[in-house]
């Protein structure tokens, strides 16, 4: 079945297949320009093509928003070693659903997207790094991979061009410290999934320690139009520092709930009001969460902003995976910090102290707080505890885990002074103290 | 050195090599950057982050385990955001730690409460119920308590680089991870228990040593293993006269911070309840405890008669005595009681290759070449079976400087794992002959042979390595802590000390064994007759002097108890020639030292063979035996002293027959392995491939 049929305020392009008939298939691609541009890059020469992408502005959608061109060009064009491609279809973060959709309705752009990588950094092999919990999108992949060898879009000799590429698909075991790029690589790698000491990054030293592009299924998914269109074209879609479209999850407290495509910089309460059919009927905006769970959370006053990189740093948030979460008046923010640590306690990979027990210990604090015994001083302690981890831990979950919960702590304070345990705390007595006989 | 890179810290300007950990660089210049998980010669981890310090121009605190140093870089270690930083770090650590320090054998000597001390705050704010795990037992030797772990993977670092086992890994995630076996719910493994040294805290204890005393409570008296020739030093942590652990956390021995199961826990034998503890006599076919002074007294009367009466009298050295007690022994014997047969058990060709170097200097290889040799080639051997320090150098000289390893052996050692090339031949002449391209690229190589190579192979084997045109350097691997002393001190019926020819040749041990003429066989620490093997010699007079009632001594006239080398002085030499000193550790009642007993035996006599007290006989070693003139405060600060190269022309070959390796594993110790509990409560030596 297509893809619902696109919002008339959506800006379509990587998503334009997926409301066609039969949109996974390679002859709906092959009918719909699919292939041109890797037909196209396999003229280039790898430097045309990275300065290509270069031009475009193209940010990577996983999450981090690093520009693309220029990780590309990281790579060491000399070094005898093999090079990969890494494809991270991970897509754990809470709130975030796109790289399932365009996996489902467009497997083979996502292919092409990978072909044209690897001619531009000259790699002939690549994995599609795929959550394991997506188990049906891996029968689509290996299907849609298997079109494409028939085809010779995959394999030796690539359309008579000599260059040969072959890609397949690799399962995560379930869990989100996998989409971590340095996680993911060793998880690929047979090893348990915690992160790498960076640098080297993986463009220099990546998968079996060679020279690796690894990024977002979206980011790949940008790459074939902006060969056949040109970078300066997709830019022009964009902002002035992050070119083209990005697809928004927009799920939560509103009435169509889904993914829609806009060009960067779209208004955000566009995206809820129009797009996503508004909040339901005499609900009012309480919070939003901009870009993925590790996103600090906005109130509804700080929402009226454009969807970019920049507007979102300066409100104290972050554009992050495109996974927006809308809250409206009913949201008890106290579940919702809970919910959130909850979620990166159960992921926090174990390597490193201020992760490993921090998550764990404001879990038990929330816990208490959302159970209605906790003391006034829990409050600033979650805060507290939150800041000890936050831009110490080894890998950017710590982070994750402590922007949010200082953002919810700091911005709806009264709804913890409201849910204290109510009693009587005798002079002199530590409150701690007091909290065990509750 | 490259240009040297100009770097502050805390103020101080240092210097430090291009490459250099900051972490490192502070420590050069006298500033230590806490850490847990950082630990030098293995890989880095990043994991704790104890070490995060400020930097100028970074916009976060940075691990000092992790960046290298750079030009101009300021670096304040004890910035407030940095400590800080650590005392938040040390709460989080505490908050599901158990904190029953005052019971835990870690106590006093924890790298968690240091730190915690200096760093940490003084109350606790966490106030939820702790994230408790059963205490887990691995193997007889290894036992983790998931609770006071606090993840800084040493111990899966030591087992997998250093032992190169791979025994442990981690599973679980987030605050639940925990350190396991790889393999089931039990540790296969080496059993070295460096895990357990390496833990920073109390997570992994010894079933040895846990629960037993406080460190505190214990004197710490570093001496030498008695257990194989590669001679580590060991400190025995001994309390109320017992000894209740040792360990190498001093690592000032050549071996560093290495032991192996021998060296730490194999010394539970001392306490055998079979250890002999009186002297006995035969009489009317039975031996029967009698006073020190009788059997001494029966000894020197027997030997005196014999020795009056021209009777041949036999004497086998140990491979576990002190040099001190071998030169004694042999000087005694030779001019008190004026017998040349001397031998001991012979398990390496050593005379031969002292023979085949006459005239090279810089041709023995020591423990510490082994680690900066650019290629090492072992011929016959089981490195990590039988010489488990050795072995542990060899893997560090890949792991650091990616030496290149030959293995020339008949079945698969693990040493395999990491070599260049592996050659599985009983014709090991042949399969080295085979590798002489491959070894030839290299600038330095060091050959390691066991007992395979003896004789006139020996000399083959060094023509070999004349051939490549590269400086080569040879260890002739024996079997015991002191068999490479019997030898230097002239066990030997053809050699006396430093392998100069015997006035007198003598018969060797199966020859004293086999002659109809032998009227007394004097065995000091070894065990001839084993197996119930007989003297052709039914009227010899047998004296043995041992800890245990072996064989031999089940046939002897005269049982002496002697001493272990826990419980003595003097000197060892270990298989790459290195002296080191034994200290005291304990007494056990009713044994003395080979040393004090030959003395007794001596004034009984009435034989004058020098002073029997083992700073006299050192010097004498060191005037006379070829090689020993070594500086005498090296030794008496624990050091190890180098022999000097002693080769030169041997004229009087000893037979390479009689050279056999007893072929012990990791897990045997001829016989003293046996009456080690320890030992023998361990699976079998696992097999020499882990991984794979
Ligand atoms: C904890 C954690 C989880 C992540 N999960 C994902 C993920 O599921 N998918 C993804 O594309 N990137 C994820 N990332 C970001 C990746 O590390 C990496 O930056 C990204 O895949 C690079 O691709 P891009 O440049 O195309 O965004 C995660 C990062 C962290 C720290
Ligand atoms: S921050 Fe540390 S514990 Fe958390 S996921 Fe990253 S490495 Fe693992
Ligand atoms: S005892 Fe030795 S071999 Fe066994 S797990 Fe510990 S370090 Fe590894
Ligand atoms: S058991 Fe000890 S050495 Fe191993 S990870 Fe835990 S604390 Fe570190
Ligand atoms: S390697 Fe040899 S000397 Fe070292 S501890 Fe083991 S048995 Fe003792
Ligand atoms: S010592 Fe640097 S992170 Fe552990």
């Amino acid at each position: 079945m297509p893809y619902n049929k696109p919002h008339p305020a959506e800006t379509i392009i990587i998503s334009r297949r997926f409301h066609l008939p039969n949109s996974a298939s390679i002859d709906t691609f092959l009918a719909h320009d699919g292939y041109k541009a890797a037909r196209k890059a396999l003229d280039m020469s790898q430097d045309d093509i990275i300065n290509e992408v270069k031009k475009s502005n193209l940010r990577g959608r996983g999450g981090a928003g690093f520009p693309t061109g220029m990780k590309w060009g990281f790579v060491p064009r000399q070094s005898p070693k093999p090079k990969y491609i890494v494809v991270n279809a991970d897509e754990s973060e809470p709130g975030t659903c796109k790289d399932r959709l365009l996996m489902e309705f467009d497997p083979h752009r996502l292919i092409e997207g990978c072909l044209i990588a690897a001619k531009a950094v000259g790699a002939h092999q690549g994995w599609v790094y795929i959550r394991g919990e997506y188990r049906y999108l891996i029968d689509i992949m290996d299907k849609a991979i298997a079109e494409a060898y028939k085809a010779n879009w995959l394999g030796k000799n690539v359309q008579g061009t000599g260059f040969d590429f072959d890609l397949s698909t690799h399962t995560g075991a379930g869990a989100y410290e996998c989409g971590e790029e340095s996680a993911l690589l060793e998880s690929l790698e047979g090893k348990r999934g915690q992160p790498r000491i960076r640098p080297p990054f993986p463009a220099v030293s990546g998968a079996f320690q060679c020279p690796t592009i690894l990024n977002n299924v979206e980011t790949f998914c940008a790459v074939p139009d902006i060969i056949l269109n040109g970078g300066d074209w997709y830019a022009s879609l964009g902002v002035p520092r992050a070119g083209g479209t990005r697809l928004l999850c927009i799920s939560g407290h509103v009435q169509s709930p889904g993914v829609f495509e806009v060009p960067i910089g779209f208004p955000m309460m566009r995206a809820i009001n129009e797009m996503a059919g508004g909040l339901r009927p005499g609900r009012k905006l309480k919070a939003v969460i901009p870009g993925g769970s590790s996103c600090p959370v906005l109130k509804a006053d700080e929402c009226d902003l454009p969807m970019d990189y920049d507007s979102l740093a300066k409100a104290g948030s972050m554009l992050g995976s495109g996974g927006m979460v809308i809250m409206d008046d009913s949201t008890d923010m106290v579940k919702a910090a809970l919910r959130i640590i909850k979620f990166y306690q159960h992921e926090s990979c174990g390597w490193c102290i201020p992760c490993r027990e921090g998550t764990l210990w404001l879990k038990k604090i929330l816990t208490r707080l959302d159970d209605g015994i906790g003391v006034r001083s829990d409050i600033d302690l979650v805060g507290e505890l939150a800041e000890n981890m936050l831009g110490r831990t080894f890998c950017p979950l710590g982070d994750a885990a402590a922007l949010p919960t200082i953002s919810i702590v700091k911005k709806f304070r009264a709804e913890f002074e409201a849910r204290l345990a109510q009693v009587q705390v005798p002079a002199g007595v530590s409150e701690s103290l007091v909290r065990i006989h509750v | 050195m490259s240009n040297p890179v100009n770097l502050t810290i805390d103020g101080k300007a240092v210097q430090a090599a291009p490459g250099t950990l900051l972490i490192d660089a502070a420590k050069q210049s006298g500033i230590l950057i806490p850490a847990f998980c950082y630990y030098e010669g293995y890989s880095l981890q990043a994991a704790c982050r104890m070490c995060l310090v400020e930097v100028e121009k970074f916009p976060k605190l940075q691990a000092a385990c992790t960046l290298p140093v750079a030009e101009g870089m300021v670096v304040r270690t004890e910035a407030a955001s940095a400590v800080q930083a650590r005392k938040t770090t040390l709460e989080f650590l505490l908050t599901n730690h158990p904190l029953d320090c005052p019971v835990c054998d870690k106590g006093g000597e924890c790298e968690l409460q240091d730190m915690v001390f200096r760093y940490g705050a003084g109350e606790s704010r966490f106030t939820e119920v702790k994230h408790h795990v059963d205490e887990k037992q691995w193997s007889p030797v290894v036992y983790y308590d998931a609770p006071r772990c606090i993840l800084c993977y040493r111990c899966v670092r030591v087992c997998d680089e250093g032992m190169g086992v791979t025994a442990l890994g981690i599973t679980h995630r987030g605050a639940y991870s925990e350190i396991t076996p790889n393999k089931g719910d039990h540790l296969n493994c080496d059993q070295c228990g460096a895990c357990i040294d390496i833990c920073p805290v109390g997570a992994l204890t010894s079933g040895i040593y846990r629960y037993q005393t406080r460190p505190w409570e214990m004197e710490h008296v570093g001496t030498i293993c008695t257990h194989c020739s590669d001679g580590c030093k060991t400190t025995l942590g001994v309390r109320n006269n017992e000894i209740v652990r040792g360990n190498n956390r001093d690592s000032t021995g050549i071996n560093g911070e290495f032991l192996c199961i021998k060296g730490r826990y194999a010394f539970d034998f001392i306490k055998h309840e079979d250890r002999l503890q009186s002297p006995m006599v035969r009489r009317n076919g039975k031996l029967e405890e009698v006073s020190w002074a009788e059997a001494v007294k029966a000894v020197a009367a027997r030997f005196a008669e014999i020795k009056a009466a021209g009777g041949a009298i036999g004497v086998a050295g140990s491979v576990h005595s002190t040099n001190e007690e071998s030169y004694f022994l042999q000087k005694f014997a030779r001019q008190g009681l004026g017998t040349p047969h001397i031998d001991h058990a012979r398990s390496g060709d050593v005379p031969a290759l002292i023979h085949a170097l006459a005239g090279k200097t810089d041709a023995l290889a020591t423990a510490d070449s082994l680690y900066h040799a650019k290629a090492v080639l072992v011929v016959d051997a089981d490195l990590s079976q039988q010489h488990p320090f050795l072995a542990f150098q060899v893997r560090a000289n890949v792991r650091h400087h990616q030496a290149a390893v030959y293995t020339v052996t008949r079945g698969p050692v693990r040493e395999e794992q990491t070599a260049a090339k592996a050659v599985h031949t009983a014709d090991y002449l042949a399969g080295v002959r085979g590798l002489g391209e491959d070894l030839k690229k290299h600038a330095d190589l060091v050959i390691v042979f066991g007992d395979g190579i003896k004789g006139a192979a020996v000399g083959e084997l060094v023509a070999f390595g004349d051939s490549l045109g590269i400086p080569v350097r040879y260890v002739c691997l024996v079997d015991y802590s002191n068999s490479r002393g019997a030898m230097d001190m002239g066990l030997l019926p053809e050699l006396g000390p430093g392998y100069h020819p015997a006035a007198v040749r003598g018969m060797s041990l199966p020859q004293m064994a086999a002659s109809q003429d032998l009227a007394a066989l004097w065995v000091v620490g070894a065990d001839p007759l084993a197996g119930g093997k007989r003297l052709a010699s039914g009227k010899a007079f047998v004296v043995v002097q041992d800890l245990f009632l072996t064989d031999t001594a089940k046939q002897a006239d005269v049982v002496l108890p002697s001493a272990s080398a826990y419980e003595k002085s003097g000197t060892v030499t270990n298989v790459t020639g290195q002296i080191q000193r034994l200290k005291k550790g304990l007494n056990i009642m009713g044994a003395k030292p080979d040393l004090e007993i030959f003395g007794l035996i001596a004034r009984a006599m009435g034989v004058d063979a020098g002073r029997a007290q083992n700073e006299a006989v050192f010097e004498e070693i060191r005037k006379s035996v070829r090689g020993y003139n070594v500086p005498l405060p090296v030794l008496a600060t624990g050091g190890a002293a180098q022999a000097q190269p002693v080769n030169g022309r041997v004229d009087v070959l000893p037979d390479p027959e009689l050279v056999r390796s007893a072929g012990d594993t990791l897990f045997t110790s001829g016989s003293l392995g046996r009456y080690s509990k320890i030992l023998g409560s361990v699976m079998e030596a696992p097999g020499a491939l882990y991984k794979g």
